[in-house]
Parts: C-alpha cells; sequence; structure tokens
C-alpha cells in the first residue's frame, strides 16, 4: 500500500449552483475504483456539500447526498473536513451527513474533522492533488 | 519530466483553455514529456469542431487537434461528453472520447500533475 500513488481530491467549491461537485464525486467514485491511496478533503464553501438535510427537489436537480452517503462502501474512507472551514460558517460536526459504513468495523464513517495545519502536511505528502 | 494536463473549463469562456494551451506550448520547449491531456466539466467543449470563431481569433479546438497531430494523448471524458451534447461526429480529429479512468492511469504515470480550472 505504501508505493500506491497518493492521491487527494479537493473540493472547495459550494454545491448546486454548478456542476463542480456534482462531477467531482463522480470523480471520486472512479478513482476509488484504482490501487491508489485516495483521500477526500472537503475545504471553504465545499464544506456545504456535507451538510445534512439538502433537498434539490425544488431546483429540479438530481442532488448526490444518496452518493455521498455510500463513498465507504466504495472503500473511499479517509474523507476529511476543515475544521475552520466549518467554524467561518457556523457548521457544527452533528450537522454533517455520514458517508457510509465501515465493512470491517460495521460503524458509520463521518468525515474526519482535521486543522489546516494537518491538511497542509497530508498535501505536502501527496503525489497528486486534484482540486474542484 | 512527464506532465499530465487536466483543463476544466469552455473555451473562450475562461481563460483556463488558453493558460494550459500556452503552458505546455512552454514545457515543450523546455523538452518536458506531455502524458496527456484530459478534458473535464465544461472543458469538453474545447474540442468540439463545430466551433467557428472569428477570423481574427485563436481557433481553439484546432490548437488541441495540432497538439494531438504531435502525439499528444488528447482525452476527452465520455460522462461529461454526455452530459453536454459531445459525441464522436463532433470531435475534432486527433483527440479521443474515454472515461475517467484514463485521467487515473495517466496521474499515476506523470511526475507532475497540473490542472486548469476556475
Amino acid at each position: 500500500m505504501s508505493d500506491a500513488h497518493k492521491l487527494m481530491l479537493i473540493v472547495r467549491k459550494a454545491p448546486h449552483g454548478r456542476i463542480y461537485v456534482h462531477e467531482a464525486i463522480e470523480v471520486m467514485f472512479i478513482m476509488a475504483t484504482f490501487d491508489m491511496d485516495l483521500s477526500i478533503v472537503f475545504l471553504d464553501d465545499g464544506v456545504f456539500a456535507l451538510k445534512q438535510g439538502q433537498d434539490t427537489k425544488p431546483l429540479d436537480m438530481k442532488g448526490f447526498s444518496p452518493s455521498m452517503a455510500a463513498l465507504a462502501d466504495w472503500d473511499v474512507k479517509n474523507v476529511y473536513v476543515d475544521e475552520q472551514s466549518l467554524k467561518d460558517r457556523n457548521i457544527s460536526a452533528d450537522q454533517l451527513i455520514s458517508v457510509g459504513e465501515d465493512d470491517e468495523t460495521e460503524e458509520t464513517v463521518y468525515p474526519k474533522l482535521v486543522s489546516s495545519e494537518t491538511l497542509k502536511q497530508m498535501m505536502h505528502e501527496q503525489d497528486s492533488i486534484l482540486s474542484f | 519530466m512527464k506532465l499530465t494536463i487536466l483543463i476544466l473549463e469552455g473555451p473562450y469562456n475562461h481563460q483556463s483553455s488558453d493558460s494550459a494551451y500556452q503552458f505546455i506550448q512552454a514545457a515543450l520547449s523546455k523538452g518536458h514529456e506531455i502524458t496527456g491531456i484530459f478534458f473535464y466539466n465544461d472543458g469538453v467543449n474545447n474540442v468540439n469542431k463545430l466551433m467557428d470563431p472569428p477570423q481574427d481569433d485563436r481557433h481553439i479546438a484546432n490548437r488541441w487537434s495540432s497538439l494531438g497531430e504531435q502525439g499528444i494523448d488528447i482525452v476527452v471524458c465520455i460522462a461529461a461528453a454526455k452530459r453536454r451534447g459531445i459525441k464522436e461526429e463532433i470531435l475534432i480529429p486527433n483527440t479521443r472520447i474515454s472515461g475517467l479512468g484514463q485521467l487515473a492511469n495517466m496521474i499515476q504515470k506523470s511526475d507532475r500533475f497540473v490542472t486548469f480550472g476556475d
């Protein structure tokens, strides 16, 4: 596993108004099928994508919360969210959706809150970064 | 150095396509190798051969086609292309439609991965 290409996918934009987050999630699911060390990071306005209770019906858009809730089922367990970005937008950790269930421990997987300093270090360790 | 380029914005509407093209020209002139160019989001519109800009402006699709002619692999994401009506029939020569898996392969084969987007 240590030889696997380390890829970080970062979501920085708010959902729904533009297609970026939606298509970024499609990229997540494809990258998950490759033998890479994949981590997903929600940063800046991207953290809104993790907020519970989103209903895209009035927008007549498909929405992506059901897909996000299945990330862990696709073995994408390294999902992170920037603590500061949440704070800046008055979002608390208990308002975030889960990203699925760990098939080994059967525990619900939630995005892990990380500090900007930790994120900086993580970015530094990547082979590639994909930013949307 | 081997480079993979990802372009996320449409032609003329946004500078990212122009910046990517100029970056690639500069990289090639310095002896770097382009492993591949991948178009995603509205970037898929870059290779629509039906575009017909005024004569005194750059022809963006032709520019990509000439890079493809030099042997650079230019790939358009099929899912993003289908949403936007980009099909084989309207692809500029020397480019191809394929899946996001191609992007994964390109990234793994490159020393550097550079995204041009908003």
